[in-house]
């Protein structure tokens, strides 16, 4: 189970894509890379997780304390490309309601 | 007699043997030597040195050149010596370790142990398996003076030991709130504070609180984020979401949670459950709401207990005895 983060930074923003499967193995690492990035002042931070196939709630838990930290921050923080399954998860646990997800516009011309 | 001793004259024999005629079976009983010798922890630099010495003894001719070679052989194998010798030690430990680790699984027991309550009219089933030593999710049931009986299910976010400690922590908040009819949102209320003051800022918790009053068969419940269960309806033989909204607790301190009431027939169901059920992966992928709600109804005619237990059962052979996940499933059940 691998797992691989890509991070595009241009002045404006923080661009990370995520790919693979987020769980308990794989979480400490994407903490790891995340938790640095989210402790600048007034970042502009988002997160394309259409490559995750899978992730559990500690995968939640990292992207909620990186949430915080954003917040506490002064910045930006937004996830895009969740699959059905991952926006599931974060309707039930409420964090839809605080955290900007999923919210491109959809219907691009291809 | 100790094996030290009668290495040497064993040694020499296995030597002399495979000297003299090269055989596959001398070679073997070097394998057996040698198993031997790591039983009692013999080092390689004591072998090096031992077939040196038999050597000078067998071969007095034999050129110096040759035998001083053997002293870089013996240096070279100290620190295989000093590897062995480390791992050893390490194994030892990680015995020490495993035999901790059970006895604060055991610990953890008693300090989340719950009752499951006797109540005339309300069958109540429960199970709850760690899928490591330590388990993160968490049940528990209160029956106050007025004959009330709660239930909360909750999940910490996060695995293995410091989810686990964190758990007691909740527990106990949950003991010292008031019971005086506190409704389900508010005891959500308190323990956000709760968690959101006092525990790791990158742990959370979510949980389900019911509360099924037997007086008028009300069961009022708030949910923080849990895996929505699911409610049996037995007249309609239909099963629907039992869901509720609400954040997570720990996350946001000023956080709200709704009450949400239901009333409870005559052989209808309130099913709880883990995340762990539902993520229950198969060589198919995810098992999917619907197909638990087909394991749960095969077994439907049962008392609740045995439900959890056969379905359980069922949901740990999918994924061949490997849970990924801690899984908790409560039913309870309003007798007919």
């Amino acid at each position: 189970m691998n797992l691989s983060i890509n991070i595009k930074e241009t002045d404006i923003l923080l661009e990370i894509s995520v790919e693979g499967e987020i769980d308990a193995y794989t979480a400490p690492q994407l903490r790891e890379r995340l938790f640095p990035l989210s402790e600048k002042n007034g970042v502009n931070m988002e997160i394309n997780l259409s490559g995750v196939s899978y992730m559990d709630s500690t995968g939640l838990g990292v992207f909620v304390g990186v949430f915080k930290n954003v917040k506490a921050n002064n910045g930006q923080f937004k996830i895009n490309g969740l699959s059905g399954r991952l926006q599931r998860l974060f309707e039930i646990t409420g964090l839809s309601d605080i955290i900007d997800v999923n919210s491109q516009i959809e219907g691009e011309v291809k | 007699m100790d094996f030290r001793d009668v290495m040497e004259p064993k040694y020499r024999e296995l030597l002399e043997n495979y000297i003299k005629d090269q055989s596959e079976q001398a070679l073997y009983a070097g394998q057996k030597f040698s198993r031997k010798s790591i039983e009692h922890k013999i080092s390689p630099e004591e072998i090096v040195s031992l077939h040196k010495s038999l050597l000078m003894q067998m071969q007095p001719d034999l050129p110096e050149n040759v035998l001083y070679s053997f002293d870089i052989l013996l240096e070279v194998m100290i620190g295989y010596g000093l590897a062995y010798r480390e791992h050893q030690s390490l194994r030892h430990k990680q015995e020490e370790l495993r035999s901790e680790m059970e006895i604060a699984a055991n610990v953890q027991q008693t300090l989340l142990g719950t009752k499951i309550p006797e109540v005339d009219g309300l069958d109540i089933g429960a199970i709850s398996v760690p899928a490591k030593h330590m388990n993160g999710d968490y049940f528990h049931f209160v029956q106050d003076e007025n004959n009330c009986i709660s239930v909360a299910i909750a999940d910490v976010i996060g695995k293995g030991i410091p989810a686990a400690l964190c758990m007691s922590m909740i527990k106990y908040a949950m003991d010292s709130l008031p019971e005086n009819r506190m409704g389900p949102g508010s005891i959500l209320e308190n323990l956000n504070r709760i968690v959101e003051q006092n525990v790791d800022p990158s742990m959370f918790i979510t949980m389900f609180y019911g509360m099924f009053n037997p007086e008028n068969n009300l069961l009022s419940y708030a949910s923080a984020g849990h895996e929505p269960g699911f409610y049996y309806d037995a007249a309609k033989k239909e099963f629907t979401e039992l869901s509720a909204k609400g954040l997570l607790l720990g996350v946001e301190k000023r956080t709200k949670y709704s009450n949400y009431h239901k009333e409870v027939h005559p052989g209808d169901m309130i099913i709880l459950l883990s995340d762990g059920v539902t993520e229950c992966r198969t060589d198919d992928g995810f098992i999917e709401r619907e197909i638990l709600i087909d394991y749960i109804y095969k077994y439907i005619h049962l008392s609740a207990q045995d439900i959890v237990n056969k379905v359980f059962k069922d949901l740990e052979k999918l994924q061949h005895f490997q849970l990924r996940d801690d899984f908790t499933l409560i039913i309870l059940k309003r007798k007919v």
